[in-house]
């Protein structure tokens, strides 16, 4: 049942269901957004904006105990693992209700009930450390895998290729997914890497990758389906490569003027959300795209009141949680 | 913080004379006997029993899976161990020596120290980096230096630098039973030095000096091998008539400042011998605790002996000048005890 679902097949409920993951990432981002200027959010945000459907694909396919790390750009993975929209609306708030309780902030969201660990800011860093966490449910013997996100910044950093190297000696069961969306910060990707097939780097440790469209859900499905498969039956790690884009700057200072809007305008011509909806509206579903749209925004709403409504955390708790 | 009890010398029966590096091989054994979620991860600790024989015959009673060979990758294989923590395991995680923890810094200081703060508690982080650190015998200034304070610099670590083989088991099984990263210093040149280590299970809880030589007149406050160091500086200052006691944090993160505090209250004059440069160290801050703490205690300013201001140059004419010596010591003590 479940196999029939993965790849281009596409049912009713299966497209409603990526189709309000997604919209929910683009919405909560687009609030974030403004309250960011609004100056209610401070230090930095990342927003996912144009990538939402690398995070739902590949999420959609995973079981609930397989762990979820990624670095900064972190709201998208949150919420597509199911993490709370008032809880992360409340984190960007530094609030007492965030779901890191204000000491995290837009690049720490975490909700390790679910298996979502963060949310990390040191580029590359997260890769052997989510290549830690799949090697421990490997050791205790369950059948859990871990999946890793990064960006196309991260592939030239030791702590990428020291993760990658040991995964495929050490036989971890782990997805490490580079989203490309084609600049490190400002700086495009024919400045960081000498060839635009960026899963090519897998061959040297060596481990199985892929290559893919990461504006299509589906072909995302596919990939990682395959990869997760891969991973819980032969403890065999891959590098997958979607290719990808942010619609915004690298954060909120940035007014990415190092890009031509012809190209954004590129990318947002096959934007998944909008793609995803024009597909249900031909399928005679636009009754429902519409009702979902608006649970969406009540939901965002709600999130917005909740966060602003919410408590920031007591002066007398700043010491907090740095011991066990 | 660790709950673990020190049991007094009463309650031990035979007592056996070991050295550090089989100190450190029992604890490691029996608290993976104790804890199937232990496992030891590093260059040359399986095959080879490890690059100062600490892991010995550990791979042959563990196998593969808990003691792990890893090629040369410390940001990488310290990572894992990180990762393996926030899981659930408890990964002891040993560097050949602390100069190349430099190359895995990162992920003891920005992920496992901050990984409790930065999801509030949701993660935790139960691992042991241990490894040997400062000089020994010319190793030259890369494989050399003494890092405890780079990681004592950092709130989310526990900090630990013993230095006797009965400090050193109890140390080290208190730190693998830690719910916290524990930051755990050995020294190359002390591995071989024998101690008495009671047979049979114990304790020695994190955080908690200990005074190795009780005395009048001076406290002199150290840790790690410095240890032996100003003992022998105080049996020296006693043929003098200077009664030195000597105080031996073992934690330097949390610090024990009642010891430090009380011992320099009852001598009135205190030194404090480091194997670390002094510009913004340990010794350092310790100087200003006292001398903010109990000013009025004091009848002399704090002396702080450190290693000189420089990388450390390889021949031996050189590094003897580099370190704190026992001399250096004495002369210290006779000047504020003069």
């Amino acid at each position: 049942m479940f196999e029939q679902r993965v790849g281009i097949v596409m049912d009713q409920e299966l497209l409603t269901e990526l189709y309000r993951k997604m919209l929910r990432i683009r919405r909560f981002e687009e609030e974030a957004a403004r309250l960011y200027t609004e100056k209610k959010i401070g230090g930095f945000l990342h927003l996912y904006i144009g990538q939402e459907a690398v995070a739902v694909g590949s999420l959609s396919v995973l079981q609930d105990n397989d762990y979820v790390m990624t670095a900064y750009r972190c709201h998208g993975h949150y919420l597509a693992r199911g993490g709370s929209a008032r809880a992360g609306m409340a984190e960007l708030l530094g609030k007492a209700t965030g779901c890191a309780k204000g000491r995290g902030g837009s690049m720490h969201f975490y909700d390790v009930e679910k298996r979502f660990m963060g949310g990390w800011g040191i580029v590359g860093a997260q890769v052997p450390v989510a290549a830690g966490l799949a090697f421990a449910e490997k050791y205790k013997g369950t059948d859990a895998i871990s999946i890793c996100f990064l960006g196309d910044g991260a592939i030239n950093i030791g702590s990428f290729h020291e993760g990658l190297a040991l995964s495929a000696l050490w036989k971890i069961p782990a997805i490490f997914v580079i989203e490309n969306n084609q600049f490190a910060m400002g700086t495009p990707l024919e400045k960081t890497a000498p060839s635009e097939d960026l899963s090519i780097r897998a061959l040297a440790y060596p481990m199985a990758r892929e290559t893919v469209d990461g504006h299509d859900v589906f072909a995302v499905r596919s990939v990682i389906h395959a990869a997760a498969k891969r991973a819980r039956e032969q403890n065999l790690p891959t590098l997958v490569e979607a290719k990808t884009y942010r619609y915004r700057g690298h954060s909120m200072a940035d007014p990415a003027k190092y890009r031509t809007s012809q190209d954004v305008e590129a990318w947002k011509a096959r934007d998944p959300i909008k793609v995803i909806g024009e597909k249900m509206e031909a399928l005679g579903m636009k009754s429902l795209r519409d009702q979902i749209d608006q649970e969406i925004e009540d939901e965002i709403q709600d999130a917005v009141r909740f966060a602003e409504e919410s408590p920031f955390p007591a002066p007398e708790t700043a010491l907090d949680y740095t011991y066990v | 913080m660790s709950n673990a009890m020190e049991i007094s010398s009463e309650q031990q029966s035979a007592t056996r004379e070991i050295q550090i590096r089989d100190a450190l091989q029992e604890a490691m054994t029996e608290e993976m006997l104790r804890d199937d979620r232990v496992f030891l991860v590093g260059e040359e600790v399986g095959s080879y029993n490890g690059a100062y024989k600490c892991s010995r015959g550990m791979l042959d009673q563990f196998g593969p899976k808990r003691v792990i060979d890893s090629p040369i990758a410390e940001n990488g294989f310290a990572a894992i161990g990180v990762g393996a923590a926030m899981a659930g395991l408890r990964p002891i995680v040993e560097f050949m020596t602390f100069n190349f923890s430099l190359c895995a810094i990162d992920q003891i200081i920005n992920t496992a120290a901050k990984a409790r703060l930065m999801s509030a508690g949701q993660l935790s982080c139960p691992i042991v980096f241990r490894g040997a650190g400062g000089a020994a015998f010319q190793l030259g200034a890369q494989h050399a230096n003494s890092f405890e304070q780079f990681y004592a610099y950092t709130p989310g670590l526990i900090v630990v630098a013993p230095a006797t083989p009965y400090d050193m088991k109890g140390l080290l099984k208190s730190s693998i039973r830690d719910d916290n990263p524990v930051v755990f210093f050995e020294s190359e040149l002390t591995y071989g030095k024998r101690g008495p280590v009671p047979e049979g299970e114990y304790l020695v809880p994190i955080g908690k000096a200990d005074i190795k030589r009780e005395g009048s007149d001076v406290t002199i406050i150290t840790w790690s091998k410095s240890v032996f160091l100003c003992l022998d500086a105080a049996e020296a200052l006693a043929q003098e008539g200077i009664s030195a006691e000597v105080v031996d944090l073992r934690t330097l993160r949390p610090l024990d400042r009642e010891a430090v505090l009380s011992s320099v209250a009852k001598t009135h004059r205190c030194v404090v011998v480091q194997e670390q440069h002094e510009v913004a160290s340990y010794g350092a801050y310790l100087s200003h605790l006292i001398s903010t703490e109990i000013f009025d205690e004091l009848d002399a300013p704090v002396k702080v002996i450190s290693t000189l201001d420089a990388p450390m140059p390889y021949s031996k004419a050189l590094e003897v000048v580099l370190l704190p010596s026992k001399e250096g010591i004495v002369q210290a003590v006779r000047e504020i005890c003069g």
